[in-house]
């Protein structure tokens, strides 16, 4: 591995801004957010980056790494080609705050427009139920994501259409599911993923799977799944008989 | 007055963890309005790093297991210095808020009859970590978040608290300033909650995020609250050690739960050389014994690897030291061996482990599958923090509460792993229930304007001295040093006289330290800032650790290696003096209840 290496961030702000090279040293096992860090400490303290744990676990690290949405704490140096400028900048499906920081703060609001959790009533009088492990272990896949926000930005609703306003993208339809699919959920949210949270706008691309650093199959055991129950319950002719009956 | 925006709630919690949310959560439930501060975005403290387990014994997979038992094994832990009270309450209310989190959208791991699987820890005498695989406190965080966000709770996210405002002895709010714009913040509140967490960052081996700096333990001082057991640092034994920068990330205990042994470059399980006495009897005899333990025979007794962290630490440490380490200086932890007993061992490791797979797979090209991983040492947690009431969880200035890692007393000289989750919830609730009543019966207080006015000119310094000043990264890593080398896992007064005198040099070097640029989201400034905090803690540790001359739980003294019955009855103190300047005093331990001590004599 070269002894050093070039690093071309982006620098800016709302107002706008321009990548800039800084040169540092590269040691054995390095990762992105290293050499990120190293640079702000050496040489732009001001340096804006979020991070956390340092461990894949947080999912504040997001960044765009040669055009590659990762967290930049499990990017290894070793994986890129350093012959070359490694080129870092921020999701660019949010609006920038500083340099490497995006402002992430819609995905907050758009969770929030999810019907939360309604449990059954226990199943025992100590307060707790009896589930299945392997129903919970469809939910926990859901349930390992890290709110990185890598699959929001690469969803070309949100990133090219910027329909912020009609579309949830993955991460909230992944929340979704995981509701949906808990088995002692009563709520019902076809409805509100039918028309508040677009998920008829997913066209199966795939794209945020393919960057989930939790490998979570975002499009075929998350959304797929919702479509089909938008899809039974909203529109199945002899549900939609019934409901005239009925009404 | 410096310019900032005001904002009034009834009870502030500072700090977003699960102590934080937790405390949130029930201070909104008590009719009062809650307003949260993070440091950084909603669900990204360090809760999310916690992996083997909530402690709680629900007897799910034992029934032996009771209250009873988790409290002599909180204590034993703990070495008998914990404050008794919080140790009770701790293990009968843990169940009551595990099974809260079930009816807040939790998916635990289950037994087969379909309950909450729990499974064995260090220093636990049954199976009794609820968890999800090993990234439990990603999905307490997460519940706690999800829950949260619907209860009316005002967030403030990526703010940061750099004083508490008093008025006549009472807490009235704090002032903070906000990352991204880099302006200031005026909180006003009757009550805070202080839930920061802890002070790993004062290392330089460390498993802790930037955001542990001992907030809370330096806003509390500074307000004139007693700061306890800050002495009392401990030292995970298994972090990676390589490649270099991944040193310090944790590894959780749950793979010697699972069957790890530790091993030195013999090959030798070096943990069969010294078992403590009072852990003699309920350690097994034999490799064949230890590993039907850690597959849930429940007459067999668990293994020397899931003795309490801070003996493993230490015995780590007598590897090294002896020329028996591995080749970065560290011992191996091999759980892949467990395929001469289990069919299909590389899946079951993954099933059982999957973050740690990955983890070293991607950070160290490593397959915990098929070869022992490197680990050593790594800071972890503070047991000491704010002296806090143990019932209601408030300080002693009235208005003022804490509750997790940034205050003291449940885990004495040693916590147990996985009581943390549980504490965090357990006080957690207590605080924001007590905060919220305290709030309800106070009217506001007076902000004093100077207390502001002096914060913000304080916290603005940096920038005049601008990038010919020196710099903040570079005292903190110098701190971090000092700290490791000398106040580390093995203490000596010498040493440690020697930390004091750098620690003042520090002070000066920091109160020079210059930023360039603007206030929006600058790291720089932040760093700076954070310097205080990290120098308060860091000669609280070490004022509290030169007075005890003894060794006991988490604090190591080469000098004095046994431990001395005559410190296991008080508790150090640390407090500003009126001259501004750091004392330390003895408090001693209220005399235990005889039903508590007849628990502690029958669980011998």
């Amino acid at each position: 591995m070269a002894a050093t290496a070039t690093f071309r961030i982006w620098r800016g702000d709302s107002s706008g801004g321009a990548f800039e090279d800084y040169s540092t040293e590269v040691t054995e096992g390095m990762v992105v957010l290293d050499a990120v860090h190293q640079i702000q400490a050496r040489k732009a303290n001001d340096l804006a980056v979020r991070w956390n744990c340092k461990a894949g676990k947080c999912g504040s690290c997001s960044a765009e790494v040669n055009g590659n949405p990762r967290l930049m704490c499990m990017t290894r140096l070793n994986q890129l080609d350093l012959s070359k400028p490694v080129q870092v900048e921020p999701m660019r499906a949010f609006p920038p705050i500083r340099d490497l920081v995006s402002d992430v703060s819609w995905n907050f609001r758009a969770k929030k427009s999810i019907k939360r959790f309604a449990p059954r009533p226990p199943d025992a009088p100590d307060g707790s139920w009896r589930m299945a492990q392997v129903d919970v272990e469809r939910v926990q896949e859901f349930r390992k994501c890290i709110e990185c926000f890598l699959c929001q930005d690469v969803c070309h609703v949100l990133r090219d259409h910027a329909m912020f306003d009609r579309f949830v993208g993955p991460r909230h339809l992944v929340y979704a599911a995981a509701l949906e699919m808990n088995p002692l959920d009563t709520e019902n949210r076809a409805r509100d993923l039918k028309h508040a949270h677009g998920v008829g706008y997913c066209n199966i691309t795939k794209c945020c799977t393919k960057v989930c650093p939790e490998n979570i199959a975002i499009t075929d055991n998350a959304i797929i799944p919702l479509k089909e129950r938008v899809i039974d319950q909203l529109y199945d002719p002899v549900v939609k008989l019934l409901r005239v009956f009925r009404s | 007055m410096l310019e900032h925006q005001t904002y009034e709630h009834d009870v502030l919690v500072i700090g977003a963890g699960g102590a934080g949310l937790r405390a949130a959560i029930e201070a909104s439930a008590g009719g009062v309005s809650v307003g949260l501060v993070c440091k950084s975005l909603l669900g990204k403290a360090h809760t999310v790093m916690a992996e083997g387990g909530i402690a709680a014994a629900m007897a799910n997979v034992d029934d032996r297991d009771n209250w009873k038992v988790h409290f002599a094994d909180t204590m034993r832990g703990g070495q008998y210095v914990n404050n008794w009270r919080m140790a009770e309450l701790h293990a009968k209310e843990a169940p009551d808020r595990v099974r809260e989190l079930e009816a807040w959208g939790a998916m635990f791991d289950r037994t087969s009859d379909g309950r909450i699987l729990q499974r064995n820890f260090g220093g636990h005498r049954y199976p009794r970590l609820a968890h999800v695989g090993d990234r439990t406190g990603l999905e307490m965080i997460r519940t706690l978040q999800d829950h949260g966000i619907h209860r009316g709770i005002d967030v403030h996210m990526e703010c940061t608290i750099i004083r508490l405002l008093e008025d006549d002895g009472r807490i009235v709010g704090a002032f903070g300033y906000e990352r991204e714009r880099g302006r200031f913040r005026l909180f006003r509140a009757k009550a805070v909650v202080l839930a920061t967490g802890g002070i790993g960052r004062a290392f330089k081996i460390t498993s802790n995020s930037w955001e542990y700096t001992g907030d809370g333990h330096t806003l509390a001082y500074e307000a004139g609250a007693d700061l306890m057991d800050m002495e009392f640092v401990q030292f995970h034994p298994t972090g990676m050690i390589w490649p270099p920068s991944v040193q310090g990330i944790l590894v959780t205990e749950a793979v010697r739960g699972e069957g790890g042994v530790l091993k030195n470059s013999e090959g030798r399980r070096f943990m069969w050389d010294d078992i403590p006495e009072n852990y003699r009897a309920q350690t097994a005899a034999d490799d064949e014994e230890g590993w039907r333990y850690t597959q849930g025979d429940k007459a067999a007794r668990r293994p020397p690897e899931l003795l309490t962290r801070d003996h493993v630490s230490r015995c780590i440490m007598r590897e090294v030291k002896a020329g028996r380490g591995s080749p970065h200086g560290g011992v191996f932890l091999d759980i892949a061996w467990i395929k001469t007993r289990v069919p299909n061992a590389g899946e079951h490791i993954k099933k059982k482990l999957p973050s740690m797979y990955h983890q070293f797979k991607q950070l160290a090209d490593l397959d915990i599958t098929e070869a022992p991983m490197e680990v050593g040492p790594t800071t972890h947690y503070v047991m000491g923090g704010v002296r806090v009431d143990a019932d209601t969880q408030m300080s002693t200035v009235p208005g003022l509460f804490a509750a997790g890692e940034c205050a003291a007393g449940i885990n004495g000289a040693n916590r147990l792993g996985g009581n943390s989750l549980s504490d965090i919830l357990v006080f957690g609730k207590r605080a924001g229930e007590y905060a919220a009543e305290h709030a309800k019966k106070q009217k506001n207080g007076a902000v004093d304007e100077r207390q502001i006015d002096e914060a913000a000119r304080r916290a603005l310094e940096p920038f005049e001295r601008g990038a010919k000043g020196e710099g903040p990264y570079q005292v903190q890593y110098a701190l971090q040093e000092l700290m490791q080398d000398l106040v580390g896992i093995v203490r000596t007064g010498a040493e440690m006289q020697r930390a004091l005198e750098a620690l003042g040099d520090l002070r000066a070097r920091a109160s020079r330290v210059g930023v360039a640029g603007h206030r929006e989201y600058n790291p720089g400034w932040h760093a700076a800032l954070d310097l205080r905090n990290l120098l308060t803690v860091s000669e609280a540790i070490t004022r509290s650790a030169i007075e005890r001359k003894e060794s006991r739980g988490g604090h190591f003294r080469d000098d004095y290696p046994d431990k001395d019955a005559s410190f296991g009855t008080f508790n150090f103190i640390v407090r500003k003096g009126a001259d501004g300047r750091m004392n330390v005093a003895r408090a001693p331990i209220p005399p235990m209840p005889d039903d508590l001590k007849r628990i502690i004599e029958e669980m011998k």
